[in-house]
């Protein structure tokens, strides 16, 4: 189907975004890699006066360490994001994630920003994200804030920033030697929407597992970690017993949602032979 | 309510400097269907899942149905129509006859574009790598195995040094 019309406006700079967002409201729709945006306008589930691209916002662009962490413009492709040496050197679960969205095609052009901003809860990015306990960097007319990621995703396609800001860059901690990312994901085909998806990260020491974050995607309203489960193992080896009773958890601690295709039970099932391959992978 | 405004492009297609007005709501492959009479890229689904639209926008492969064409300005597309064929292009529609890798041709064009991206980023890919790498693209005609074998054996004939190697950082 083809889109209804709207205007177009190739923004020079964010001030320029915060006064088009200003005056136009909920009428305008900010465009990065459109691979979302323009779907939804190609079905016409969005009707905008006004399309505001900041594709030309290269301040928005690039992979950078400093002081600890890896900060990522949000207009980084996930393309660039798969190509990145910095990323798969530092923040690994971003490398093991990548392949999993969606085509090359697509990767080539949606953002690493639109998918966190766009916070589908089936999406890689928010769950990882969440997984490393990243800072999300919102800017606006008045500045710029920093959001942890614990408190960025508030609800179904909804987050903590305002109409009126923008995400400009993520922030991740720099993986230390003795951590350990996995990330894995279960769909029909490849490429296709996650029906369940898990990220992982923990300190493997001393064959002991500390300060476990799984963060679940596909299985409710947004990423969700769980927190007894995580408990269950801090401090302690991965073998059949412990195992057992990290999956006795998980099957108490979650409460997924079902979809059009996969009822909760499908799901909370498919959570536990996701945590089983990602904790086997954790503790190695 | 929309001011409607038409925008004048200028995007370099298949290497030549082509000028246009366009409604903002233009994607891509209408552009080049409707604007300017290229109809190798085809439309399926128009939300970005079946390939069949696939075309190069700056030497990588898009959906051309998620790209507007007011994003083109200034910008290198590549369809299949492409003036030169790249060797690896010939090697690829050639083995796509060889091995009856189409039969409608609906996908062919999203497909080609799709594998050559494939052999020229991934030489090494085996064929579950080559499944992998073409699973955004839909065929209802082949059942896939076909073109697979094509893709493959293209990846053949780079691995036996068939081809000039890729020039570094070639777009």
């Amino acid at each position: 189907m083809k889109a209804p019309s709207f205007d177009y406006v190739r923004a020079a700079s964010t001030a320029e975004v915060f006064a088009l967002l200003q005056r136009h409201g909920d009428a305008a729709r900010v465009l990065a890699g459109g691979q979302t945006l323009i779907a939804t306008l190609n079905m016409r589930l969005s009707e905008p006066a006004l399309l505001i691209d900041i594709g030309g916002l290269d301040a928005l662009r690039g992979i950078a360490l400093a002081g600890g962490m890896l900060r990522i413009g949000a207009l980084t492709t996930h393309a660039e994001i798969e190509r990145s040496v910095l990323v798969a050197e530092h923040v690994p679960l971003l490398a093991q994630a990548v392949p999993h969205i969606a085509h090359p095609a697509i990767r080539n052009r949606g953002t690493l920003g639109g998918s966190l901003a766009y916070a589908d809860p089936a999406a890689e990015w928010p769950a990882c994200a969440l997984a490393l306990g990243a800072t999300l960097v919102v800017a606006g007319a008045r500045g710029e804030r920093r959001i942890a990621a614990d408190d960025f995703f508030t609800g179904l396609f909804t987050t903590a920033m305002a109409g009126n800001e923008l995400l400009v860059a993520c922030e991740l901690p720099v993986r230390a030697p003795d951590e350990r990312h996995a990330f894995d994901e279960l769909a029909r085909r490849h490429g296709d929407y996650a029906i369940a998806g898990l990220a992982g990260c923990a300190t493997f020491r001393s064959g002991r597992l500390f300060d476990l974050r799984l963060a679940f995607l596909g299985v409710g309203d947004r990423p969700l970690r769980v927190p007894r489960t995580e408990q269950s193992l801090h401090g302690r080896a991965l073998d059949d017993a412990t195992l057992a009773v990290a999956l006795q958890t998980l099957r108490a601690e979650l409460q997924p949602f079902g979809d059009l295709t996969n009822t909760p039970e499908m799901k909370r099932h498919l959570a536990g032979v996701l945590a089983k391959r990602v904790l086997t992978r954790l503790a190695v | 309510m929309t001011t409607q405004a038409l925008h004048r492009i200028q995007v370099h297609i298949n290497g030549t400097p082509t000028t246009r007005t366009v409604e903002p709501r233009r994607h891509l492959v209408d552009f080049l269907r409707e604007d300017c009479g290229l109809k190798g890229s085809h439309l399926g689904c128009e939300h970005g899942v079946c390939g069949a639209c696939t075309v190069r926008l700056d030497g990588e492969i898009v959906r051309g149905c998620l790209v507007l064409a007011v994003q083109a300005d200034g910008r290198r597309v590549d369809t299949v129509e492409t003036a030169t064929p790249s060797p690896r292009l010939r090697a690829l529609q050639d083995a796509f006859i060889a091995r009856n890798a189409l039969q409608c041709g609906y996908c062919t064009p999203g497909m080609l574009l799709a594998a050559l991206d494939l052999v020229e980023q991934r030489p090494g890919a085996d064929r579950e790598t080559v499944r992998a790498g073409i699973s955004g693209n839909y065929c209802r005609c082949t059942g896939y195995q076909a073109i697979v074998d094509a893709v493959c054996d293209v990846l053949a004939l780079q691995r036996a040094g068939h081809f000039e190697p890729m020039p570094q950082g070639v777009a």
